[in-house]
């Protein structure tokens, strides 16, 4: 009994699953899709790692009300995020924006491919022009035999 | 008593440890035949103590002994057997001794099935082996014993973490250990052929199965942790570009870079100081990952303030061992010169393309798991780098990896002749390309990301199955199917591992475009349609489990003329005060039901949420035909007569703990 009166006293405290609750949901549906898309982007902040899409948490469905409060009054997409940005700062976007030192962190893959691809070219072109070795010596060849051997 | 005793192996396994790495180097240096002899019993004896102290450390779980502290954090009487036992690694200080045990593991294989290496290298190899186990020994005595006692202990214990009381989380961290882990034999082959001054064919045919043993350890245990979050987190997600994931991840790409390249060494002796790169790289993406998961500085800055010692101890062991190779690599990297001459478009320049692929999709996920603290540190800006990012940066290279992997794998070695590989591939080409643009024609107005899977899946499976049909010859069916049931393993390996990789590639497109959901409150007896199907909720109930309680909601589910219940429900652990969902999952064929029950409504009602998951079965299968690919090519012929001194089943010993 004592387990089960407990049992009911945490569910009620904080109920798992469920991110985003029935009664979050707008009644326009092309409205409902932009204010998921919106909040999948956005950070829940008290969570490790969750948008507010997936967080059980308070603040998390506070946020969600908070993009579909300004979806519903004729907010644009890119208004609705400079909105909560504006309160909450750049930690509460899942994706970076370009400005500033994240360039370095956009750039850092393509620089990098450009980069290994133009060593790997390089190295390719003087594989192919390279001689082969000479020929090779008597312990290579026993050795190269043994090697062959299964 | 017996949790002493596990105590004083674990210091006597570090003076072996010490021996270890000590009388085999200074044997192989001055050519003393009985010291580098000694490398291997004493690889044994390590892995004999260290397999007491973790069987004595389940023992205190087994038998619930709460005097020790690490049993009475993370046991509780009342868990099931097999949580007791997953609860001796189900935490920080009992993952580290599995995670050495594993090491040792490793080590001892090496002295077993290392007996046609030559003595210098194989000495060199168990002595590098063995400098890992003392690091990571001392980090476990100085910072994180697991058998400390308590002086008072409690009547129970404080359970373990909930989310973790599950199957597939059950043996999820042993298979990623044993894949990090394994990687170490990459890296103590590396550090001793760098020594040696020496790589050659062989070292590249004995590297390699020891990377594809890894490599399919890896994929098992990030493939059941994703498998575990798709069923446990209650909203179907499978894979989250969490640090703590990437840390996973980083190592498995290298990995699979490297038993690429290691290829390229054994057939063409060319690549090599790449390759011996990559295999330093690999166990220090490990590393990194262990320091990630373990000092919380990725997910949390003040996690780390709060462990400080844990945290700087593996970050010295991190700069130790990959700095101290990356140095070694550097004097000596020059003394190895490529042999192999090859044309630009061969076998060897797919390689190559697969290599600079995957390590730098490697790198980029790496610079955007660290990017946040290095944004922090530097520019003093507290930002997030999450899915989103990921998303944009790194599909790119699988794209580019899905299409020009039926190409490279046809070509042939040394000088190819393109035409011959494009006739072959025309076919798989026009059925990827086909059923594309159906997909795209038939779905209409949304994203082209699940066509464009399907066909990048179709193409790299189509391209998997030409590559073994071509290889059998034109001379009539019969002849052909007999000489394609004949090629080697590591053939068949090779196109079973691809056909895996374009599997998942598709799977994953399909489960992110064309999942349906549905969020709504349901009275009992109350139905509604999802996608063509019939969900009635016929009641809330509350059923008691052995350590916890559940609201348990029944559904019946009709599909067609099939009918079937689904019962997901919402547990309590008491003894951990923690809730968790279980969701109600029909796996099937062509997608998965799943439905998770919320919380009661004020006004009466339940929420639930459900979806329809497409081809979600088919995520987890490509994961397992990749890893039964690396098993196929790891029985072949030709590491099996390499391993000719093996003994009879040297592992039973261990595989009873």
């Amino acid at each position: 009994m004592m387990l089960r009166a407990l049992c009911v006293a945490l569910a009620l405290w904080s109920g798992p699953a469920l991110a985003v609750q029935p009664d979050e949901v707008l009644p326009d549906p092309a409205l409902e899709e932009r204010a998921r898309d919106i909040s999948a982007g956005l950070r829940c902040l008290v969570c490790r790692n969750e948008s507010i899409d997936e967080s059980n948490a308070g603040l998390a469905r506070d946020l969600r009300l908070l993009v579909r409060e300004r979806l519903v009054a004729g907010d644009s997409d890119a208004e609705v995020v400079a909105f909560v940005v504006d309160r909450y700062g750049e930690y509460v976007l899942l994706r970076p924006t370009l400005g500033g030192a994240n360039l370095l962190l956009w750039l850092a893959g393509p620089a990098m491919l450009m980069l290994a691809g133009a060593i790997a070219i390089g190295y390719l072109r003087a594989r192919a022009r390279a001689t082969p070795p000479a020929t090779l010596s008597p312990e290579e060849e026993a050795r190269l035999r043994d090697l062959l051997r299964d | 008593m017996i949790v002493e005793l596990g105590h004083f192996a674990l210091i006597l396994a570090l003076v072996v440890a010490l021996l270890q790495t000590a009388v085999p180097l200074i044997g192989a240096a001055q050519r003393r035949a009985a010291w580098m002899a000694a490398a291997e019993p004493l690889a044994v004896a390590q892995l004999l103590l260290l397999g007491f102290a973790f069987a004595a450390l389940t023992w205190a779980f087994v038998t619930s002994d709460f005097s020790v502290a690490l049993v009475v954090s993370n046991s509780h009487t009342l868990k099931p057997l097999l949580y007791k036992i997953s609860g001796v690694w189900g935490n920080h200080e009992g993952s580290l001794l599995l995670w050495t045990l594993i090491l040792a593991l490793f080590g001892a294989s090496a002295a077993w099935f290392g007996g046609n290496l030559p003595d210098t290298l194989r000495a060199r190899v168990l002595a590098v082996q063995g400098s890992i186990g003392v690091a990571f020994l001392l980090f476990m005595l100085l910072t994180s014993n697991p058998f400390l006692r308590l002086e008072v202990a409690p009547f129970d214990g404080q359970d373990l973490n909930p989310l973790l009381q599950d199957p597939g989380l059950a043996f999820h961290p042993p298979f990623l250990y044993l894949g990090y882990v394994g990687l170490s034999m990459a890296y103590s082959f590396a550090v001793a052929a760098l020594i040696e001054g020496r790589v050659d064919a062989a070292w590249g045919r004995w590297v390699r199965p020891w990377t594809l043993a890894a490599w399919v350890f890896l994929t098992i245990g990030i493939a059941l942790g994703s498998w575990w979050a798709y069923y446990e987190l209650g909203w179907g997600g499978f894979w989250f570009w969490d640090p703590v994931e990437n840390a996973s991840f980083m190592p498995w790409l290298i990995a699979a870079a490297l038993l690429h390249s290691a290829i390229v060494v054994e057939k063409r002796e060319a690549l090599k100081s790449w390759t011996i790169l990559l295999a330093i790289l690999a166990f220090g993406f490990s590393l990194i990952g262990t320091f990630i998961v373990r000092s919380g500085i990725i997910t949390s800055v003040h996690a780390f303030a709060n462990d400080p010692d844990r945290g700087v101890f593996i970050l010295m062991i991190l700069g130790f061992f990959t700095g101290g190779a990356l140095v070694l690599y550097a004097l000596r990297a020059g003394a190895m010169e490529a042999r192999g001459v090859f044309g630009v478009l061969s076998r060897e320049s797919g390689i190559v393309a697969n290599n600079v692929l995957l390590s730098v999709s490697c790198f980029v996920v790496f610079v955007g798991t660290i990017w946040p603290l290095v944004a922090e540190l530097l520019a003093g800006r507290k930002l997030s780098v999450g899915p989103p990012f990921f998303n944009a940066a790194f599909t790119p290279f699988m794209v580019a990896i899905a299409i020009l992997l039926p190409f490279g794998a046809m070509l042939a070695w040394k000088r190819a002749d393109p035409a011959r590989g494009l006739r072959a591939l025309g076919a798989p080409a026009f059925l990827a390309l086909a059923a594309g643009a159906l997909a795209f024609a038939v779905q209409t107005g949304q994203s082209a990301l699940g066509p464009i899977g399907l066909a990048l899946g179709l193409w790299v499976v189509g391209g998997a199955a030409v590559d073994i049909w071509a290889r059998g010859g034109r001379e009539g069916l019969g002849l052909r199917l007999r000489r394609i049931a004949l090629l080697p393993r590591a053939d068949w390996g090779k196109a079973v591992a691809h056909g895996g990789l374009g599997v998942t590639i598709f799977a994953v497109a399909a489960m992110m475009a064309w999942q349906r959901e549905d969020i709504r409150v349901l009275q009992p007896g109350e139905a509604f349609d999802l996608a063509g199907r019939e969900v009635r909720l016929l009641e809330v109930r509350e059923v008691e489990g052995p350590n916890y309680l559940a609201t348990q909601g029944v559904f019946s589910v009709t599909e067609g003329a099939r009918v079937f219940e689904l019962r997901p429900e919402k547990r309590i652990y008491p003894a951990a005060g923690m809730p968790t969902t279980e969701a109600g999952i029909d796996y099937g064929f062509w997608r998965d039901v799943y439905l998770v029950l919320g919380d009661a409504q004020t006004g009466g009602g339940w929420a639930v949420r459900s979806y329809v998951k497409p081809f979600a079965n088919w995520l987890w299968a490509g994961c397992a035909l990749m890893a039964l690919g690396g098993l196929l090519s790891l029985s072949d012929r030709r590491y099996r007569i390499a391993a000719g001194a093996r003994r009879a089943a040297p592992a039973a010993g261990v595989a009873a703990e």
